[in-house]
């Protein structure tokens, strides 16, 4: 489980994110909108624990661990991973190297991850070298699927991505978080509290288009907005509203944050 | 003999007289003999100490010949193996070729200056020895043939010189490996290497070189390449080493000619490295690429490039990458000259540091910051080099590991 409590970051004296409270229980998937610059990627970054994001109050705890000043390692090998939006070339590193570095001590095999990400043509290329958007993308997911982490940090993955090529980035980002059941079964024998009760894995997903909820049920929508976590709600509702009436609008309307949607549905 | 007579004169009026770049050493410091050694079979040579092994083998040598054409091993003034296993390729020490082959006359200073300097002088003035390999024409090399130079000795000075020919058509590849032993204080090591590759030629030549902090170095090197050759010259260099300066020079003789060097290079606290690549395209279709990393660990390291474009339709490219990790001095010098119209030449130069944003991604996931850094550093070092054979590759890629990265 990740729990955010009054969370505050600064970026070189700049507060970016204020009173952040946020939960996700193991098997969740949370959806963040917000405008750009808005702070979802700082929020990130935070939970990732990349030096230069300061928290100044408050707390994140994962797994039962206070992980708020922890090293960015401990926290990958506690089990969070984040799949980059622009993540820099490691000249002379083989994309089939890091993937390995990825799997830590478990024994992998690369190649036929790759052949699911289709990216088994550049496990010899030097990482991400000469990446076209929608390949990086890509190749952030083949090193997420060797990671095999707990709660996964996606960092807008539909960005750069053509159609054909969203089909397997949403489909394996729905298998990563334990939601491709849904896609492949329907609703069908297992009842919902069945079927949630096999699932652990969490991921926090930012996305401007909500193309990626045509792949996975995701369980709860928020919207950052100048820094301040706006509301909780049904992600399709979030979208549609923003749609129609912008960020701000949006933020004005919504409910004042209630109680967990779960909590509704179960 | 005039010729030889010759030779040492000009030897004897330049034994004084100091390189045009690099430390000037005073020779007088270093004994200039060494009690011969035995020559040694191949059962011998696996029965040398176990520490010995390792240092050959740190430096590419394997002495059971495995997966190897041929081997030359000379210790301080003294050849102790010369063998070849494969038909088409002759090695022989050079004193006695010299002595019963009067061809290799027609290679010996032909290439190199005897009066550049007091190394080539000494070389000339006081040969120990050095090998002669050949190709013979249209012969192709299944596996390189392993040339070590080992220095035992303590303060010895060691005077090398080598004639390596790829005949036409020949296809010849060798590794090299220097060391020195593990109780070895002080040292110079002075070679001379001459490379000709003929017609259509293809000879790669990969040094990994095991020095230690008193060891001094100044090899001299001068490469000719005819009509459609190609040569292919890699350096490593990864241990401590004391004053080390060479500046091999490739001329591409003949039309589509290729040239090319690489260089990997750690220069630790007491290092004093200044390494260069110069490539002469004299005819049109010549390519030549002189390829350079370095890491400063708290040495000094001149990394020097030089690309002379003398014909139209010649293309050329120059990279010197540098990093500086604690300390020390990173010195990049490329030069270009074109002399016509219709060349085309580039270089890249960078000294830098490791970027904190490698780190942190490769800290997101899993590696602590040493474990990051000694990736990163790896990574930069490992260089990809077209024509090498796989197995050649797998010793550099090897040497370059072998590196106790995250102590850098």
């Amino acid at each position: 489980m990740l729990l955010i409590e009054d969370l505050q970051v600064e970026l070189a004296g700049k507060q970016l994110l204020k009173h952040i409270d946020l939960e996700i229980k193991p098997g969740e998937t949370h959806i963040l909108f917000g405008p750009n610059g808005s702070g979802k990627t700082s929020l990130l970054m935070t939970l990732m624990g990349m030096p230069g994001y300061k928290v100044t109050a408050g707390k994140i705890v994962f797994k039962g661990q206070d992980i708020t000043h922890m090293p960015i390692h401990e926290r990958a090998q506690l089990g969070l991973a984040m799949a980059f939006q622009r993540p820099p070339t490691i000249n002379g590193l083989k994309t089939r190297q890091m993937v390995s570095i990825c799997g830590g001590h478990r024994e992998l095999d690369i190649e036929d991850m790759a052949r699911q990400v289709n990216f088994d043509a550049f496990l010899d290329r030097d990482v991400n070298a000469g990446l076209s958007g929608g390949e990086i993308k890509r190749s952030e997911l083949l090193q997420l699927m060797a990671q095999d982490a707990d709660l996964m940090l996606f960092d807008e993955p539909e960005s750069g991505v053509d159609l054909e090529n969203m089909h397997l980035v949403g489909e394996t980002i729905a298998h990563l978080l334990q939601k491709d059941s849904e896609v492949i079964y329907g609703n069908g024998k297992r009842s919902i509290a069945e079927r949630r009760r096999g699932r652990v894995k969490m991921g926090l997903i930012i996305t401007h288009t909500g193309y990626i909820l045509d792949y996975l049920e995701a369980d709860a929508g928020h919207v950052l907005f100048k820094g301040v976590l706006s509301c909780a709600s049904n992600p399709r509702e979030i979208l549609r509203c923003i749609g129609q009436n912008g960020y701000e609008e949006c933020v004005a309307c919504m409910m004042p944050k209630g109680p967990h949607p779960l909590e509704h549905s179960l | 003999m005039p010729e030889q007579s010759q030779l040492k004169e000009k030897a004897q009026a330049a034994r004084d007289k100091a390189a045009a770049i690099g430390a000037d050493l005073d020779l007088g410091q270093y004994a200039h003999s060494a009690p011969p050694h035995q020559l040694m079979a191949e059962t011998e040579l696996c029965a040398l100490p176990e520490d010995e092994q390792r240092s050959l083998l740190m430096a590419g040598v394997d002495v059971t010949g495995k997966d190897r054409g041929g081997t030359f091993i000379m210790k301080d003034s003294s050849t102790v193996h010369c063998s070849t296993k494969q038909e088409g390729i002759e090695v022989l020490p050079i004193k006695q070729a010299l002595e019963h082959h009067p061809w290799v006359r027609d290679y010996y200073w032909k290439l190199a200056q005897v009066d550049a300097d007091k190394y080539t002088a000494a070389a000339e003035l006081d040969l120990h020895d050095g090998y002669v390999i050949r190709a013979l024409p249209g012969s192709k090399t299944v596996y390189p043939i392993q040339a070590c130079l080992y220095m035992d000795q303590d303060n010895i000075q060691q005077n090398v010189h080598n004639i390596i020919i790829a005949e036409e058509g020949s296809e010849l590849h060798i590794i090299s490996g220097c060391a020195t032993s593990p109780h070895l204080q002080k040292g110079l090591h002075v070679g001379i290497s001459e490379f000709f590759v003929k017609k259509n030629a293809k000879l790669s030549f990969t040094m990994i070189h095991n020095w230690s902090e008193g060891v001094s170095v100044r090899p001299r090197s001068v490469t000719q390449v005819e009509e459609g050759g190609l040569f292919l010259s890699n350096y490593v260099c990864m241990k401590p080493v004391n004053s080390l300066q060479m500046y091999p020079t490739c001329h591409l003789v003949g039309p589509n000619a290729v040239g090319r060097f690489y260089s990997i290079l750690v220069g630790d606290p007491k290092s004093d490295i200044d390494m260069g690549g110069r490539v002469i395209l004299n005819h049109p279709g010549c390519r030549a690429e002189v390829v350079s990393r370095a890491i400063t660990n708290g040495g000094k390291i001149m990394a020097r490039g030089h690309l002379v474009g003398n014909a139209p339709g010649i293309k050329a490219h120059l990279e010197c990458r540098g990093l500086i990790l604690h300390g020390g001095a990173m010195l990049a010098v490329p030069q270009l000259d074109g002399f016509v119209d219709g060349v085309e030449m580039s270089h890249e130069a960078a000294v830098g540091k490791i970027a904190q944003e490698e780190i942190n991604y490769l800290m997101a996931r899993g590696l602590d910051e040493d474990q990051a850094t000694a990736t990163i550093v790896r990574g930069f070092l490992s260089v990809d080099i077209p024509g090498l054979p796989a197995q050649l590759q797998a010793e550099i890629d090897k040497a370059v590991n072998a590196t106790d990265a995250e102590g850098l």
